[in-house]
């Protein structure tokens, strides 16, 4: 059945893409803190309980490391598991089997044997959450070598892009984050993929380029309509995956505009942003007119006061100020 | 228990098998001809071999650092073993992985490293897949005395002891975590007893009596097979090179402080020697069926060193193959 203007919610986007897979494919199953739980997982996991049972639909005690080990082992063993993490802080307890085991497997076996896990992973941020549930990490795993890393930024591309995750026979980072689920978007309800590794322009334009991810790009979304109506048109490209980067898509739009602008949602020191200027340095520079600019976080941690979390976070306004220092 | 001359001499066989291969690695070590590191297996024969008698084909296996011989044991290829350790083309990971990542899917060698307790939770997903999908299967997580530092095991021990899947937890305590003796790693040597807060069955054996290794094994699979959960079992024993190459005290720095008296006995206590003689005094088998057993063996081991040495190692243009499925 096909209803092209259903809406769904950031969450429901999810928690259908997963359904859909278990039912398809009787080797997915989903294991983490608190899948039983909307307080941990909202409303992504709804009914997959009741549905699939706790077989497959696995809660778990707050063992970070043996859990996510455990899917990895499980998809080496012929499974596909969805591993969530709802803060994603609490990953850096399971970084070697995220990073020394799923990301090496397939190459330092020579090919015998893969990892084929999802690791899901939420950020969270505001409320004065403070330094250890507010952290984006995604550019920790796009450094990694055997790792995919998706950032969807709409509930159309989060349910494409966990089918596809979920298909995927390498490991991949699926990296959402808590201030997306507010979103609501149309949402087929027949099962589709959005490739990984091809980011969309969502606005054309000759003015500059502007390229984000993930919540960042719904800021970039309102910084983008704003201009628009001080006639600027700048081309906005949501890049969706940050592993492997849709670098075609990035150099088509820069070698137009010779502009180019990056909001990145984590801090800017070894940043997505920074690679991304570097790769347009190296290999389109002669088309560049103006400095490139990052929107990032400072490299500070996340406060927990309100008054100094407010200016921590990057919004549109950041960015059109951004935008309007190389217009 | 009684049993065939057969399967008493193919244990015979298979330990014999892991010590001439591993021993047929130390010159080229010396030499240089082997760059990877290489933690030999010598000395600790019977666990691998006991154990992986209480196996069949079908059931998992996960490794460590040292684990030539569980991955022999569980039925991979020696040639294809070796090649990997002079780092060819034809190895079992295609030269990428080395001595510390050899495996074999098809014989249930389903994963290999070095990262301390690295592969526990692996070998424990493996595990939780058996369970979902209902096979008969058992996954045999092996690891030394140095993992119980890591926090992972005791995660581990919880989640299958709570879930009930059948995973032998099979630690080989060789008294040393690289050069520190055990005594300066924990309060108490009773490692058997880490399994006992989270109510899994637990056993220690004399890991250099390849038989009691073997009905020990046996009784776990059978408990996992029958679906009452996870066993753990300590293998007391001894290993007879140095935790990386053939003796650490060659190598330029002293890193083995293991008293001279203290290796000497355990050479005594050499499972290959104590099980020949078992067979001897039992009148099961004769120096002419030994002799066999060495020549069979002795052919085995110089052939797939020499085939090791003479087939290519990758193709520089092959550098990024494989960072992707």
């Amino acid at each position: 059945m096909c209803s092209n203007n259903r809406k769904l919610n950031f969450g429901l986007a999810i928690n259908e893409a997963i359904r859909q897979m278990m039912e398809t494919d009787d080797t997915v199953f989903l294991i983490g803190q608190g899948v039983k739980s909307p307080w941990y997982v909202g409303n992504t996991c709804n009914g997959l309980v009741e549905q699939f049972g706790e077989e497959r639909v696995i809660d778990t005690p707050v063992s970070e490391n043996a859990i996510t080990g455990a899917a990895v082992g499980a998809s080496i063993a012929g499974m596909k598991a969805i591993v969530v993490h709802p803060r994603v802080d609490f990953v850096l307890y399971a970084f070697d089997p995220i990073v020394n085991q799923a990301a090496n497997w397939h190459y330092m076996n020579g090919g015998k044997s893969s990892a084929p896990v999802v690791f899901w992973l939420i950020v969270n941020r505001g409320g004065e959450q403070a330094a250890q549930h507010s952290q984006a990490l995604h550019s920790m795993f796009a450094h990694v070598p055997g790792l995919k890393v998706v950032a969807p930024s709409t509930p159309y591309d989060a349910k494409g892009l966990m089918v596809s995750s979920i298909m995927e026979e390498n490991p991949v980072v699926f990296i959402d984050d808590r201030w997306l689920y507010r979103s609501q978007d149309a949402v087929p309800e027949e099962m589709y993929q959005i490739p990984i590794g091809k980011g969309i322009v969502r606005n054309e334009g000759n003015a500059a380029t502007l390229v984000s991810f993930s919540y960042m790009a719904l800021e970039s979304q309102k910084a983008v309509d704003e201009l628009k109506e001080q006639g600027i048109d700048v081309e906005f490209i949501d890049l969706r995956t940050i592993k492997p980067l849709d670098t075609e898509i990035i150099y088509n739009s820069v070698k137009k505009t010779g502009k180019l602008i990056i909001a990145d949602g984590s801090w800017k020191t070894g940043s997505v942003a920074g690679e991304i200027s570097a790769l347009v340095v190296e290999n389109i520079f002669e088309y560049l007119k103006a400095p490139i600019k990052r929107v990032c976080l400072p490299d500070a941690p996340a406060p927990a006061s309100e008054s100094i979390e407010s200016v921590y976070y990057k919004t549109k306004d950041d960015i059109i100020k951004a935008i309007k220092e190389i217009l | 228990m009684t049993y065939s001359k057969d399967f008493l001499e193919k244990l015979y066989w298979m330990m014999l098998r892991i010590r001439m291969c591993e021993e047929s690695l130390v010159d080229p070590i010396l030499k240089g001809e082997i760059k990877t590191p290489c933690h030999l297996y010598s000395g600790q024969e019977a666990v691998a071999t006991g154990v992986g008698a209480a196996l069949e084909q079908k059931d998992y296996v996960f490794g460590n650092h040292r684990s030539h011989g569980h991955y022999l044991a569980k039925g991979g290829d020696m040639t294809a073993m070796i090649a990997e350790i002079y780092g060819k083309e034809a190895g079992c990971s295609r030269g990428r992985g080395g001595s510390m990542h050899l495996i074999s899917p098809e014989n249930g060698v389903m994963g290999i490293v070095p990262i301390v307790s690295g592969t526990i939770s692996l070998a424990l997903g493996s595990a939780l897949s058996i369970k979902i999908k209902k096979e008969d299967k058992v996954t045999v997580s092996f690891f030394g005395d140095g993992a119980t530092g890591e926090g992972v095991l005791y995660e581990s021990l919880n989640f299958a002891s709570l879930k009930k899947l059948p995973i032998i937890f099979a630690c080989e305590n060789n008294l040393y975590s690289t050069h520190l003796p055990i005594n300066e790693i924990r309060t108490n040597r009773n490692i058997f007893n880490i399994a006992n807060p989270f109510e899994i069955e637990t056993y220690r054996v004399d890991g250099n009596n390849v038989l009691e290794v073997y009905e020990t094994a046996q009784k776990a699979v059978e408990s996992c097979r029958s679906g009452k959960g996870p066993v753990f079992i300590e293998f007391l024993t001894y290993r007879f090179r140095g935790h990386v190459g053939p003796d650490d005290n060659i190598q330029g720095t002293h890193t083995d402080i293991r008293p001279k008296d203290e290796i000497e006995a355990w050479l005594k206590k050499d499972p290959l020697t104590q099980f020949k003689k078992y067979l001897i005094e039992n009148n099961i088998s004769t120096e002419i069926d030994f002799e066999q057993i060495q020549n069979k063996v002795e052919a085995e081991v110089n052939a797939a060193n020499d085939f090791a040495k003479n087939s290519p190692k990758p193709n520089k243009e092959d550098l990024c193959k494989y960072v992707f499925k």
